[in-house]
Parts: structure tokens; C-alpha cells; sequence
């Protein structure tokens, strides 16, 4: 396989910085949280890579462990949206905005 | 280039071709069915990686489990369905800031000699990462089962009608 370290970090690099705009610029909550997910899929490239790189299956552990992390987020994230919904709230994160003062 | 090269670069190009798709679509479906395109292809990435278990649950978790619970709220929720990609004005400041991690991540990812070092073509077995798993990060995946469990109480909690009294807005226009 002639692929360097560098080109799966290059991958990872680029998912994770479009998962940040995309928390960054998008409105929907939904939205923001698929950001999120993207950031923490970069991050379990990252852990693929390297444990192939030394050699060392610790990596593959990890990736586990992370996706039982973001599985736990998206599930509380969206429990949380369709309660500020139901509760008379907005999708939209600037909707939410009472401890923002008169601004 | 070997065929699993080959294979490499097509899943990478696939990964961050849906991921900027999934990123300025403004129709909420079409930015989820997007996004499980990344996270098929990020689990293919894996398998090529040599990680076929990782690569497996991720189609299976965040493919079929995480993104189908986004489906299921939009559509619960009736989320308003724009068109089109979004407008290019609110992306200016992410996007310059975006470029700029970038170039710094590349400049590291470059500068770094174990960068270079040609990865083998190597399948570690589903039953070997089961074992570090458990043996070595037991504590770990205890303390994600705690987690996981307290997410689904919360979300039990959350998501249960009330049983009296009038609602409290918690956010929006009518806070």
C-alpha cells in the first residue's frame, strides 16, 4: 500500500477543519452537531492511522471508545433539542439567547 | 500504486467531496444523506487502514444508528427545508479561519519525518482489538457504559411529557 502517515493526517486535517466551519457556520443545531461528529471522525482516521503506522492495535481500542463517546453526545445533543423544541424553543442555536441581555 | 492505494485515494476524495457537500447544503435531509456518505467512506477508509472492525461499527453506529436518529428528528421536528447551497456570506469568516488551521496542520503534518514512512498493507483481527480492549481499556469502556447509560436517562428524562404544570419555554422568540 503505498500510501505515507502524512496523506491519512492530510485526510483527517481536511474533515476535521470542514466539520469546524460547519459547526462554525451552520444555524440549525442538528446541523452543528454533524459538525461535531465529522471533528470526531477525523480524529478516529487519525487512530486507524497510526496504529497502522507503529504498528500497535491500541489505536483500533480507541476508535471504539470514541464512537461510544459521540454516540453518547448526538443522543443527549438531540434529547436536549426536542425538549428546548417542545418547550417552545427554537432550532436555531441564536434562539437561545436569554443570558445574552439587551445585545 | 497497489490497488489498496488506489482504493485509498478514491475513499479520501468520496470522504471530503460529501463532507463539503454535507457542509453547505441548506436542506437538512440532504445534508444528513451526505453525511452518511462520509461515514460509509470514513468506514472504508478504516478497513483499508487496517482497522475492519473499527470500519464495521462505524457504518453500523454512525451510519446506521446516529445518522437515522438525525433523519427521525428532523422529521419529527418538521424542520424547514431551504434549497440550494448556502450563501456564501456566512461562510467568509469560518472559512478564512478554516484555511488558516489548515495550512498550519499541513505545515506540522509536513515538517514531521515520520510523515513519510510508507504504510504497510496489514488487517489486524476483530478478536485481537476485542482483547486490548477489554484486557488493557477495560476501565475505559466501563466508564463509557456509565455514560452512555446517563445519556439514556437524560434522555428518558428529556424526552417525557409532562406530567403537570405548564411548560417553560427554554429558548427562542417566546422566551
Amino acid at each position: 500500500m503505498n500510501v505515507p502517515l502524512s496523506h491519512v493526517l492530510a485526510v483527517a486535517a481536511g474533515l476535521f477543519v470542514i466539520g469546524g466551519v460547519m459547526a462554525a457556520s451552520r444555524r440549525s443545531i442538528l446541523l452543528i452537531l454533524i459538525g461535531v461528529e465529522f471533528m470526531l471522525t477525523a480524529g478516529s482516521i487519525v487512530f486507524a492511522g497510526a496504529a497502522l503506522a507503529w504498528g500497535n492495535i491500541d489505536g483500533q481500542a480507541a476508535i471504539i471508545i470514541v464512537m461510544g463517546l459521540a454516540a453518547a453526545e448526538a443522543g443527549l445533543g438531540l434529547a436536549l433539542l426536542v425538549h428546548g423544541r417542545r418547550g417552545g424553543g427554537s432550532v436555531d442555536a441564536d434562539g437561545y439567547a436569554r443570558l445574552g441581555g439587551d445585545a | 500504486m497497489t490497488p489498496l492505494g488506489a482504493l485509498f485515494y478514491l475513499l479520501a476524495a468520496v470522504l471530503l467531496g460529501a463532507a463539503v457537500l454535507a457542509a453547505t447544503r441548506r436542506n437538512p435531509v440532504h445534508a444528513v444523506c451526505c453525511a452518511v456518505a462520509v461515514f460509509l467512506s470514513a468506514g472504508g477508509l478504516m478497513a483499508v487502514l487496517g482497522a475492519p472492525l473499527p470500519g464495521v461499527l462505524m457504518a453500523v453506529v454512525y451510519a446506521g444508528a446516529i445518522m437515522v436518529l438525525f433523519l427521525f428528528i428532523i422529521m419529527l421536528l418538521g424542520l424547514t427545508a431551504g434549497d440550494g447551497p448556502l450563501p456564501t456570506g456566512r461562510l467568509v469568516v469560518p472559512a478564512t479561519l478554516a484555511a488558516a488551521t489548515l495550512v498550519a496542520l499541513f505545515a506540522l503534518i509536513g515538517a514531521d519525518p515520520t510523515g513519510a514512512r510508507l504504510l504497510p498493507a496489514a488487517m489486524a483481527a476483530p478478536a485481537a482489538v476485542g482483547r486490548v480492549l477489554f484486557d488493557t481499556y477495560w476501565l475505559a469502556v466501563e466508564a463509557v457504559s456509565i455514560l452512555l447509560f446517563a445519556a439514556l436517562a437524560a434522555a428518558l428524562l428529556l424526552g417525557r411529557g409532562r406530567s403537570g404544570g405548564r411548560a417553560q419555554p427554554t429558548g427562542g422568540p417566546a422566551a
